[in-house]
């Protein structure tokens, strides 16, 4: 029967999810059955090996503290609204954990039978529990819990959580697909073209796709010229074709054309060119569905004729930022497409600069990025952190060299300035002749850091070692990049420098729970995102490999994808390593485009709770490679 | 000495159930915490609007098994209706005194009633049970506002005065006044307070609390 007792719980719950999914009716009921047990300061709610009880529980006040006993470690403190004690039950499992009040507690004890109902049949909620659990285990993809979850694993299996964020906006692509065989003449398939209205055709042997014909190749292969109006298909098809599967997302089908540099896609039954093709998507249907395009971006970036003209398009790669949050995409996917076109707006910069350059370059350079736009993890804008690199020159040529070099800097940071790349307070740019070097001046200036590895110099090479190769000579960069790795090899303390670098920021473990007992403190209320949690992922990526000697990966992500592939012993916390710098990126993004400000503090109240237990999932991930770092490169030795 | 009246059924399983000695230990007891509205604070002249009752056992609290129940009142001060919020009006799903009477009874069974002001509450259900031909309420009963001043040292126990509201209650424990004066919400609030105090007292025994409350402090 429905009370004020009731009604004071529902009332509570229904502000934290997974009950914030349920409808007011159902949140009653349930809230009817709930028992609301007090728990003394240390009073135990479960023990590590215990049968699970009938009920899961949500702690109403105080804190609960989950704990590893035989190791006496807290692995997690629940909070207000936190839920406690629902994975033994639904995996049938045994309590793995000791639950104690860490303080006066009141805990509502929900009944699992009434709420599993909900779980199975309310989508929101299983996705919920499955980034819940995930919360425990590191990794949403994580295979412990996989198949366990309800038993129901078609509908829950973490994987599929997963690939629902890749469901973002599925293409529609048209199944009228018109076909011909390969001896069908250029003429006829011409006229079907014409006749149908379509800017290709398939070309198909055996009832499989094998080529294709756009209106492009009529025009390159046979009104050039080139070919004869009476040749076959065969002869000027498009061939093997690109083919991917019907469940294709929007942002996959546009990375896919510009990676390919192609106009169609064919869509087949699995994806390969051994199936029938179901479907062909053209760029038209891609633009038509989406107005805010990077191909279109790129193409305009290109066309500018000074950076002026550079300002606005930029304002076009926000927006679209902005829409690949708000739906979704993989940050992966993301980052690599602002990134794309940031590099682009560079690229054109650089350009235009080289254009107002009255000589052409003396000798061969190349530009690189530094710091996070090197790893290509800037996707707000933030500092210029930039260097350019020239070919080794006569010495007696090296200043009119650089002086050349100095003044295309200055044109190039000053555009970049223009279009909204704030310059760097440290002035770690090209046009300070600190950063524009020789390569055999950069060899010796790494190779003193490296060799004598002082607090500056171990965070010069943390800014610098993760440049990459934006403009110009590759070889250039390549060449600096092996001489670097020659270098550490030699001198390997120089490791154990940077690993301790890399642990100067603890990771922020139990910070919610802290935070709610202190109040004060420089940055009351905010929590400095990109020095407590994301710095330390990116050092330590960068310790571990080039520990590997690993060159030309400079991404964060990408490195511990790398770091798995390499340690398959640890790839469960590599991987989570990448899916968290992933997370804090799109989250430090997110929060930047919301407060329009480099998302770097983050206020706790803005956050709700997915978005909270988001972070603390990432902390966790944070605290164990910085262990790992610790024990590997030893440390300890260096204090 | 006349022959002993006849009760009806419900009152005599009533009876029956505190006939045995209740248990020493705290958590195998079953405390009843309830908070009356009533028409007004004259025992003599006013009536109750609404009983709300609770159950803990072993600290725990079970929303279903909560009742709250609205009573027939010829009785009515608008006066108190501001407080309560309970309009004579509102008389869909109220019962009579008896049958209110008969529920809470049924709760009561083996039971200790805990309550802020206890003497208050039952001294109320008291009279109505004397309007209804019954005998006075057998449970023990424990009074919040007591037990709380022993939680306090002699200093603060002075500073607050002596007087323990329940709004004061509510706001130490940290309990959201939103059913502030409904019987169940008020119930609610003793009974957060009452887990508090026990956790803060420490008692032995049932019997150690007990005497707790009956002693008043010389103060």
């Amino acid at each position: 029967m429905k009370n004020s007792i009731s009604e004071r719980i529902a009332d509570f719950l229904k502000k934290f999810p997974p009950f914030s999914y349920l409808s007011l009716e159902e949140l009653f009921d349930l809230s009817t059955e709930i028992t609301i047990l007090y728990k003394t300061k240390g009073s135990i709610v479960f023990k590590n090996g215990e049968q699970p009880h009938d009920f899961f529980y949500v702690v109403h006040k105080g804190a609960i503290a989950l704990w590893k006993e035989d190791e006496n470690v807290v692995i997690d403190i629940c909070d207000e609204g936190d839920i406690f004690g629902l994975r033994p039950i639904i995996a049938n499992d045994t309590y793995r954990l000791d639950a104690k009040a860490q303080e006066e507690s009141m805990l509502y004890a929900i009944p699992i039978s009434l709420f599993k109902p909900y779980a199975k049949e309310n989508g929101s909620i299983g996705n919920y529990l499955v980034e819940s659990f995930a919360s425990n285990t590191r990794n949403p993809y994580s295979t412990t819990h996989k198949g366990q979850l309800l038993g129901d694993t078609a509908k829950f299996n973490p994987n599929n959580s997963g690939s629902r964020l890749l469901d973002v906006q599925p293409v529609e692509y048209s199944d009228n697909i018109a076909s011909v065989t390969m001896e069908t003449s250029v003429k006829d398939i011409a006229r079907l073209m014409t006749q149908k209205g379509i800017g290709a055709m398939l070309i198909e042997n055996e009832g499989l796709p094998v080529g294709i014909i756009t209106d492009k190749d009529l025009r390159n292969k046979i009104a050039t010229g080139n070919f004869g109006i009476d040749v076959n298909a065969e002869q000027i098809m498009s061939s093997p074709v690109i083919t991917y599967p019907t469940k294709l997302t929007l942002t996959q089908a546009q990375m896919a054309m510009m990676k390919s540099n192609i106009s169609h896609l064919v869509l087949t039954e699995d994806g390969t060119v051994n199936t029938k093709a179901l479907g062909i998507l053209s760029k038209h249907d891609i633009m038509l569905s989406l107005g805010n395009n990077p191909a279109v971006l790129v193409k305009a970036i290109k066309r500018t004729k000074s950076v002026d003209e550079i300002k606005p398009i930029r304002k076009g790669v926000m927006n679209l930022l902005m829409g690949y949050l708000d739906q979704n995409i993989p940050m992966s996917l993301t980052s690599k497409i602002i990134s794309e076109l940031n590099d682009a707006c560079i690229k054109q910069v650089i350009g235009l600069s080289l254009q107002k350059m009255e000589k052409e370059p003396p000798v061969s350079f190349a530009w690189l990025a530094m710091g996070s736009q090197g790893r290509s993890e800037q996707m707000l804008h933030t500092d210029q952190d930039n260097a350019l690199l020239f070919n080794n020159v006569e010495e007696s040529e090296l200043e009119t060299t650089r002086d050349y070099f100095l003044k295309l800097s200055k044109h190039i940071t000053q555009g970049l300035n223009l279009i909204g790349y704030e310059y760097c307070p440290a002035d770690m740019m090209a046009s300070n002749p600190k950063w524009c070097k020789s390569l055999s001046e950069f060899e010796q200036m790494t190779a003193k850091w490296i060799m004598n590895p002082g607090p500056e110099e171990v965070l010069l090479c943390t800014i610098f070692f993760d440049y990459n190769h934006t403009y110009g000579d590759k070889a250039l960069v390549e060449q600096l990049s092996a001489y670097i790795f020659d270098t550490v090899e030699k001198y390997p303390i120089f490791l154990s420098h940077l690993a301790t670098s890399a642990l100067q920021n603890p990771s922020p473990t139990g910070f919610f729970r802290q935070f709610l007992v202190e109040q004060d403190g420089e940055h009351k209320d905010t929590f400095d995102l990109k020095r407590r949690a994301m710095m330390p992922l990116v050092d330590a990526a960068r310790v571990l490999i080039l520990s590997h000697n690993i060159t030309g990966i400079s991404n964060t992500w990408e490195r511990y994808e790398k770091l798995a592939q390499l340690e398959p012993t640890n790839e469960e916390l590599y991987l989570a390593c990448s899916y968290a710098s992933k997370a804090l990126l799109k989250f430090r993004t997110r929060q930047g485009l919301t407060h329009n400000d480099s998302g770097r503090y983050i206020s706790l109240q803005s956050l709700n709770k997915e978005e909270k237990m988001k972070l603390k999932r990432t902390f966790k991930t944070v605290k164990e490679i910085q262990q790992l770092i610790s024990v590997r490169f030893m440390t300890h030795r260096l204090r | 000495m006349g022959k002993a009246k006849t009760y009806p059924d419900f009152w005599l399983s009533y009876e029956a159930s505190l006939k045995t000695n209740l248990p020493s230990q705290l958590e195998d007891n079953i405390f009843v915490v309830l908070d009356t509205e009533t028409t007004g604070l004259d025992i003599k002249k006013d009536r109750i609007l609404s009983i709300g009752a609770l159950t803990i056992k072993n600290s725990a609290i079970k929303a279903n098994e909560a009742i709250e129940v609205f009573v027939q009142q010829e009785r009515y001060s608008s006066e108190s209706a501001k407080i309560h919020g309970i309009l004579k009006k509102d008389s869909e799903g109220q019962l009579t005194e008896l049958e209110a009477l008969q529920k809470l009874l049924k709760m009561l069974k083996g039971a200790i009633i805990v309550a802020h002001h206890a003497k208050f509450d039952v001294t109320m259900i008291n009279n109505a049970l004397k309007r209804n031909g019954l005998p006075k309420l057998m449970n023990k009963s424990l009074d919040t506002s007591t037990l709380y001043s022993k939680t306090l040292s002699r200093r603060d126990r002075e500073n607050l005065g002596g007087h323990f509201s329940l709004d004061h209650l509510a706001h130490e424990f940290n309990v959201p006044k939103g059913d502030r004066h409904t019987a169940l919400g008020d119930a609610y609030i003793t009974a957060v307070a009452f887990l508090h105090i026990i956790s803060k007292l420490k008692p032995a025994s049932l019997n150690n609390l007990l005497k707790k409350d009956r002693f008043w402090p010389f103060w």
